[in-house]
């Protein structure tokens, strides 16, 4: 216990060493694995983000022309990043906000 | 005329079920004590509350999406799961790695122990009332989880598996930081080292808790720093080249009890920081991914060294791009029988450091279990 006490002193009068969280924010380091959205312009349906989604959170509909993406299911390996030739898919380091709802988000492609 | 029959005065046993929801042990385990007082006479354990039904979902997936499911058998040694599966299905289609990949295991692999290891003395630090030590470790730990941010953008899982090497390297950039950032740990768990070779009360906490002798140990299978702290220097990590050329030597000690573990595992934690920096400066320039497509039939069998003991991972191919059979032994199910011994003839008051000693993680553990009566 002696050799804690120099440590738990210095606690007494230094700050706290957690992020007081709701009011202050902790800047994301530039790795972190954020909120993923497609870019149709880019996007040529060839599923092969589908194809290698481990948890199946993604669904590329040619014929409707949309990509539907579940970011609940989503583990955010991205391993559909690196696969998709046609770098349509970006991410942010915002983290996806939690809700009451496993929502499905939906990525069209705009009709000329 | 009075007759003492003594054999007639019966016993009176308390039966005590600790868990499976426990202030001190939150994983989903039921041990059955029955106490003579307050000395342990016999020890049921109970298991079966969580069970997931991983291994049959492999079975289901693809050899790829596997990595991903493996890596959440465990959420603290995740790395290692995926990568021992990674290494079953390199040994089953003949996947060769390189080298450079070799050493970004050793290197995550040992960031995993780092990190689990610290959660386990922060938590064993707290089941025996040393609330400001279990702050101060886990206070330290956040270095390790920013560390592992840094490198691929998640606190614990790492996601850099892949087969035939990694998905990740790490550069010079990276490579300074993580130097950097584990001398701040060793310094800051350095200053600790007193508390954990010294400190009289925790010594009295743990010193003779929870003897497994070392032929004991052998006969029960008991694996990692369970059977390391019983005198036996048994690390699947020497059964790995890599590591050998590292110069890697177990860490042993002979005192078989609760404060030998401990011991181990704080050890533990400067030799994988020693392990890192050797395989940061060792490490072989080059590809570190080799890609191989090929979905053979036959059987393999891959074991590592996880923090908490020896991993088995055995997969079954069938020749198509699903495995027949995925099969996976965790450590913890393998020293329970050894938990159980170590129980009896302790006291009542003893049950949390014992049991925290093996450094239990029961959700990984959980199998279905078939027992066949062998007809006689
Ligand atoms: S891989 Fe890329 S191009 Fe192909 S469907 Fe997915 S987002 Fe579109
Ligand atoms: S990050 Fe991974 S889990 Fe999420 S959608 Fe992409 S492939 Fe699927």
């Amino acid at each position: 216990m002696p050799e804690m006490l120099k440590e738990i002193l210095k606690n007494l009068v230094s700050k706290p060493a957690t992020v007081n969280y709701p009011f202050v924010k902790p800047e994301p380091l530039p790795a972190t694995r954020g909120a993923l959205s497609w870019d149709m312009d880019r996007c040529d349906q060839c599923q092969d983000c589908e194809r290698v989604c481990p948890s199946m959170a993604i669904k590329v509909l040619p014929e409707e022309k949309r990509v539907e993406y579940q970011p609940f299911k989503c583990l955010f390996c991205f391993l559909c990043i690196d696969n998709c030739m046609q770098q349509a898919i970006s991410n942010s380091t915002t983290l996806t906000a939690p809700g009451y709802e496993k929502r499905v988000e939906v990525f069209e492609i705009k009709k000329q | 005329m009075s007759s003492h029959n003594t054999a007639t005065i019966q016993k009176e046993y308390t039966v005590f079920p600790f868990g499976p929801q426990h202030p001190v042990l939150p994983e989903p385990i039921q041990l059955r004590f029955t106490l003579d007082e307050e000395k342990i006479v016999d020890v049921v354990p109970q298991l079966g509350y969580v069970h997931r039904g991983i291994e049959r979902a492999a079975e289901l997936n693809d050899y790829k999406r596997n990595i991903y499911l493996c890596e959440r058998v465990c959420g603290i040694c995740n790395y290692i799961h995926g990568m021992t599966y990674c290494r079953v299905i390199e040994d089953l289609t003949d996947t060769e790695v390189p080298e450079r990949a070799k050493y970004l295991r050793i290197i995550w692999q040992e960031m995993g122990r780092l990190q689990s290891h610290l959660l386990w003395l922060g938590l064993f630090a707290d089941a025996i009332g040393f609330e400001s030590l279990f702050m101060q470790i886990w206070r330290d730990r956040e270095i390790i989880l920013t560390l592992n941010e840094k490198t691929n953008g998640h606190r614990i899982h790492l996601s850099t598996n892949a087969i035939g090497g990694a998905r990740k390297d790490i550069d010079a950039s990276l490579a300074k930081e993580y130097r950097k950032d584990l001398e701040l740990v060793r310094e800051k768990i350095k200053v600790l080292e007193p508390v954990f070779y010294k400190d009289k009360s925790f010594r009295q906490l743990t010193e003779g808790k929870g003897i497994l002798p070392k032929n004991q140990a052998n006969f029960m299978g008991a694996v990692g720093p369970t059977i390391r702290g019983s005198g036996i220097p048994q690390d699947m990590r020497t059964l790995d080249p890599t590591c050998k050329a590292l110069d890697f030597k177990p860490v042993v000690y002979e005192s078989c009890d609760s404060y030998a573990r401990t011991l181990v595992r704080f050890d533990e934690v400067f030799q994988s920081i020693e392990l890192i920096n050797k395989a940061l400066d060792q490490m072989p320039d080059g590809p570190i991914l080799n890609k191989n497509e090929k979905f053979p039939e036959g059987t393999t069998i891959v074991r590592t060294e996880q923090p908490r003991g020896e991993l088995i991972y055995y997969v079954e191919g069938n020749g198509t791009n699903k495995l027949s059979r995925v099969k996976i032994r965790t450590p913890t199910g393998a020293n329970i029988p050894s938990l159980v011994s170590m129980l009896i003839g302790h006291e009542l008051p003893d049950i949390p450091v014992i049991v925290h000693s093996i450094d239990p993680c029961i959700s990984c553990t959980e199998r279905y279990v078939q027992v066949k009566k062998e007809a006689s």
